[in-house]
């Protein structure tokens, strides 16, 4: 009886219709540009916009050797990586913290959740305003501490403040998801390792941690998602892709090549690019992550 | 292998909820205790401090006459089998069963040893690559088993391990634990609500109601003499029949103003409940030479042949019973029949519940 589950509609153009909303939002703001853009991609116009010329693959070839594309290859991998080390590390410190309160647990949740409500570049002005070297507060604190700090001249110094920013706006998230799975775990489970002589530090490495890989493993590739595109907001805020080009991530150089520099083709190019990274990354999501993982 | 012995064992929770009121409870070594009562009345939270899961309140707690309220559950030397198994399900059996042990820093080779023994045991050995999830119910509860005795434990503790078992696997799972139990000779602690289960199982048998001890005693002494009418309803199915009653000079009276024929049996308390089994019932032919009992008016409501037995759904005094008659019963609805308890198998209890 496969027939009486389908919902049929006596009017052949209202599903159409139905849909039509959605489907113009799609196609608007996504394939439209999205096909803009790969077009734009093996385009090359000259630098008043007077004529267009056909290059093929010629803009990939020149963005994949320009050391300045490598460079900021190579700031979005060491971006990504350390903030989602670090949201995903304190995030998960602080769930198992915050499931072992008693009392006052979802006050604990709540207060944890917030940062994740700030927006993107609101957050970078409250990390820049904090850390500036001219007026920050714990600027001044860290400088009469005896330490030399200035992020808008060291590279590395304004790389860690991207990422402490960064990675502070993720923490609420991966807490979340880290509080749930760490509630999915059966409690008679951690009651059985403690009988079996294992101590707190062992059943969370050989329990807990085991059991958190599905949402681990989720939350790695949402991370990586987050640091490679979401960051836009608060690198934009903090740095401003600088020093030199020390916090350029790639996301930053499609903007800043495109719109400040006015490189469409090139710019074009490392969109698509982008995009065949994001489709790479949401592939490993659905083929590994939505697969259900059952435990029981 | 060792005694376990709780001296007024009190839990009281933040909010003042007693959970456990004084509740003391010896077991010899080598016997299987069995802790049976309503959900709610504390059997459960009882184990688990036995098991060092849950703080105690007041009172001592001891295995091998060694107090252990101070000890974690890992230094009690005790092991568990949890209602939900609580198999490690991102390890193979083999390691589910050797976890134990290698917390314990025990040699490889003897790990290896001991697992295959208990393995087989257990008739696990195919199984010992497996994860927990492509396992069976039934194969699950082993694994659960074989992670306890491979421990070689003092006491193993059992919190309700047949509950998720259907009824065909849990009265088969319920003769292995006792024969494995008798084998191994291991001290052990039973918690469960069903009372066929608890009969069968104990070799002592507490039945415990609202976080208090109603009865200690061996299963068949307590079917027998059942100390109250609590643990009268809550053991023997279908449960013992009770019916409220009042005594004055010149007899008993049942609720509804009927007066009992009542022979060789008097009661003191004003206010009583008599009690008897389904199966003790007798039907009244008019020939019987009476050696004492009482004699009443049933009113039949139903009857439900079961196959080798019957079960006669009646009204006494007001009061439902149900009547054990062994093959069919011929009786009717709304038919009325003449029936007697014999003397030595009626129960007395006071208007507070209490055997008389």
């Amino acid at each position: 009886m496969a027939s009486s589950t389908h919902v049929t509609f006596p009017n052949k153009f209202l599903p159409y219709l139905l849909l039509a909303p959605q489907l113009a939002i799609t196609i608007v703001f996504f394939y439209w540009p999205a096909s803009q853009a790969i077009r734009q991609s093996v385009l090359r116009e000259d630098p008043f916009g007077l004529s267009t010329q056909f290059v093929g693959l010629g803009n990939f070839k020149r963005i994949l050797s320009d050391p300045n594309y490598l460079n900021s290859l190579q700031v979005t991998v060491v971006f990504s990586i350390a903030t989602a080390v670090i949201a995903m590390g304190f995030a998960l410190l602080f769930a198992v913290m915050a499931d072992k309160v008693v009392r006052g647990k979802g006050i604990y949740r709540t207060l944890m959740i917030w940062p994740y409500a700030v927006a993107p570049a609101i957050a970078g002005m409250l990390w820049l305003f904090l850390f500036n070297p001219s007026m920050g507060t714990f600027a001044y604190m860290i400088r009469s501490a005896g330490y030399n700090w200035d992020p808008l001249l060291n590279s590395n110094q304004a790389m860690l403040l991207v990422v402490a920013a960064a990675a502070w706006k993720q923490i609420s998230y991966n807490f979340l998801f880290f509080v749930a799975g760490l509630q999915s775990i059966p409690k008679s489970l951690i009651e059985a390792a403690a009988i079996d002589g294992a101590g707190e530090t062992k059943r969370f490495w050989t329990i807990i941690f085991p059991l958190l890989a599905p949402t681990t493993f989720f939350l790695l590739v949402v991370n990586t998602v987050y640091a490679f595109f979401d960051t836009f907001g608060i690198i934009h805020a903090v740095t401003g892709g600088g020093p030199g080009k020390a916090t350029e991530t790639l996301v930053y150089k499609v903007y800043n090549d495109g719109f400040v520099n006015l490189i469409l083709g090139d710019s074009a190019a490392q969109s698509v690019i982008l995009m065949v990274i994001v489709i790479g990354l949401t592939a490993i999501q659905f083929r590994y992550v939505e697969r259900k993982v059952h435990y029981g | 292998m060792a005694s376990v012995e709780l001296t007024n064992v009190r839990k009281v929770y933040a909010g003042a909820v007693e959970a456990v009121k004084g509740v003391d409870i010896a077991i010899k070594d080598g016997a299987l205790c069995v802790l049976v009562g309503p959900s709610g009345c504390g059997k459960s939270t009882l184990l688990r401090m036995i098991a060092g899961l849950e703080s105690i309140t007041d009172g001592t707690v001891k295995i091998d006459n060694k107090v252990v309220n101070d000890l974690g559950p890992a230094e009690r030397d005790i092991a568990m089998v949890f209602q939900n198994y609580a198999l490690y399900p991102h390890m193979k059996v083999y390691d589910n069963m050797a976890y134990g042990l290698r917390n314990r820093g025990m040699p490889k080779d003897q790990i290896d040893k001991r697992v295959r023994e208990a393995a087989a045991t257990l008739e696990l050995t195919h199984l010992l690559e497996r994860r927990p999830r492509e396992l069976s119910g039934g194969q699950r509860q082993r694994v659960a088993m074989g992670r306890a005795i491979v421990r070689n434990p003092k006491v193993f503790l059992f919190d309700e391990p047949l509950s998720n078992l259907d009824a065909k696997l849990r009265g088969q799972m319920r003769v292995e634990i006792k024969n494995l139990q008798r084998q191994l000779g291991v001290t052990s602690v039973y918690v469960t609500h069903d009372q066929l289960e608890a009969m069968t199982l104990a070799d002592i048998l507490v039945v415990m109601n609202a976080g208090a001890v109603e009865q200690i005693g061996a299963p068949l002494d307590i079917y027998e003499k059942p100390a109250s009418t609590f643990v009268a309803s809550f053991i023997g199915a279908p449960p013992m029949n009770l019916i409220p009653i009042t005594a004055d000079e010149s007899g008993l009276i049942l609720k509804d103003g009927t007066r009992i024929g009542a022979q060789g049996i008097t009661v003191s308390d004003k206010d009583a409940i008599i009690g008897f089994r389904p199966e003790d019932l007798e039907v009244a032919t008019g020939t019987e030479s009476h050696i004492g009992g009482l004699l009443l008016d049933l009113k039949v409501l139903g009857v439900e042949p079961v196959g080798a037995e019957s079960y006669v759904y009646g009204i006494i005094g007001g009061e439902r019973v149900v009547v054990r008659v062994a093959g069919r019963s011929v009786s009717q609805p709304d038919d009325h029949l003449r029936v007697i308890i014999p003397k030595e198998k009626l129960h007395l209890f006071g208007g507070n519940g209490k055997r008389i």
